[in-house]
């Protein structure tokens, strides 16, 4: 555990009830040791893009998912669940290719070990047609599940081509919060930032306010998501939100360059970038450990 | 032939009704006025680069030469919808000098993200 711990970066987040472990390793290093009675922890994959073909960006985009599947199978200890935090698929005007992709993005997931997934939709999936062909593969745009004593809300804020929630789905959160204690551990999965992290590169949810507003109410709230193609961590009042690496392509931090684009891949260093995160959820303590896991060597 | 003239009299009344209604989009400028014509389209604005002059009042015609597109410019406070056979007029006055990003805000497709523009205001 020691040797462990050495091998890490361990950066504590003041106040935010959260504890970001950077690994260059693909190997879950706490096993079973770390697991205790009241923890579980899941794994989220984030922005893979399936179908995106672009040599200069990532000449390894048939093989990228591919990796990283394999490398969570790889883990020594196996999540509960495994969660896509969306863009699952590159957009496509074509409906009939726009299937294909979601349909073959299915049959690789089928090769996780965990057989528990969870799915949420990015706006590749589900902007240009609200989200009909999603909802033929995955499922539901929004629902709730629970795990071990913690309640995740997965919220649509994708198959509006505005980037809103609606004043639907908010009365949809809004009864559900009803049916939770105020100190209840809730999880939020969502694509893009409930905040407003850059709305001029995009990086917002138009009625994002107002769904923080509601989700304020409660003691014990946390967001993970997507969208933004790097780690982030923020505050807004006592919610803490992170969002998650890509698997496709890495883009800047927000507003440092001119204009918003990938990062070009690095021959000398290849998949840098790229990555994903597991989560351990200690439930009594109300608190999450993230722990990175890119995909290159290091 | 009379089924005729009345096809061609319906089709005249027809098309200068749409020419009509489509003037009537567009505001007139005001005297004073910067007026920019902004064309969208998948996956650019045309012109992507606008200057205008600090404190003199800008009107901006924002046509969309294809699908649903977006207009924000947060800087100002400013969105519109643009969608193809209407003109989007939207009026505000540059208090300030810098270089602004405005973009489409509808997702449009593969090349949404890059769809983007600067509005620069000079003293």
């Amino acid at each position: 555990m020691d040797q462990l711990m050495n091998r890490r970066d361990l950066l504590k987040l003041a106040g935010m009830g959260v504890a970001v472990f950077v690994s260059g390793t693909t190997v879950r290093a706490g096993g079973s040791q770390r697991k205790e009675n009241d923890s579980f922890y899941f794994v989220q994959l984030s922005d893979t893009h399936w179908g995106f073909n672009g040599p200069a960006i990532n000449p390894d985009s048939p093989g990228t998912l591919k990796k990283a599947i394999a490398a969570v199978n790889a883990l020594d200890e196996q999540p509960d669940f495994v969660v896509f935090t969306g863009d699952l698929t590159q957009t496509t005007d074509n409906r009939g290719v726009r299937r294909e992709r979601m349909a073959e993005f299915r049959d690789l997931v089928s090769q996780l070990k965990v057989k528990t997934v969870r799915f949420m939709a990015g706006e590749h999936d589900a902007s240009l047609d609200r989200g009909d062909a999603y909802q033929e593969f995955f499922g539901d745009l929004h629902y709730t599940f629970d795990h071990n004593g913690v309640h995740f809300i997965v919220l649509d804020n994708v198959s509006d081509p505005m980037a809103a929630v609606g004043e639907k789905q908010i009365q949809w959160l809004q009864a559900d919060l009803k049916q939770q204690d105020k100190d209840a551990r809730i999880v939020v999965l969502t694509h893009r930032p409930l905040f407003d992290l850059a709305p001029d590169w995009d990086w917002a949810t138009s009625d994002g306010t107002t769904v923080i507003n509601t989700l304020m109410q409660h003691s014990n709230v946390t967001v993970l998501y997507g969208h933004i193609h790097q780690e982030h961590h923020h505050m807004t009042g006592h919610i803490a939100h992170h969002a998650a690496k890509s698997l496709m392509w890495a883009l800047p931090e927000a507003y440092s360059v001119p204009k918003k684009g990938p990062i070009p891949w690095t021959a000398a260093e290849p998949y840098k970038g790229l990555g994903f995160r597991d989560v351990e959820a200690r439930v009594r303590d109300g608190r999450y450990e993230i722990e990175e896991l890119s995909l290159s060597k290091g | 032939m009379n089924k005729l003239a009345i096809f061609l009299v319906a089709a005249a009344i027809g098309y200068f009704y749409q020419e009509s209604m489509a003037r009537q989009s567009v505001k007139d400028p005001r005297s004073d006025e910067q007026v920019i014509q902004i064309s969208a389209k998948t996956f650019e604005f045309q012109p992507s680069e606008i200057t205008v002059k600090k404190g003199i009042p800008v009107m901006l015609e924002l046509i969309s030469v294809d699908r649903h597109h977006g207009f924000k410019l947060s800087a100002f406070q400013l969105r519109a919808d643009v969608r193809p056979g209407s003109v989007e007029t939207v009026r505000f006055v540059p208090d300030r000098t810098g270089t602004f990003t405005f973009l489409c805000d509808v997702f449009c497709g593969d090349g949404h993200e890059n769809m983007s523009g600067t509005l620069t205001v000079i003293e």
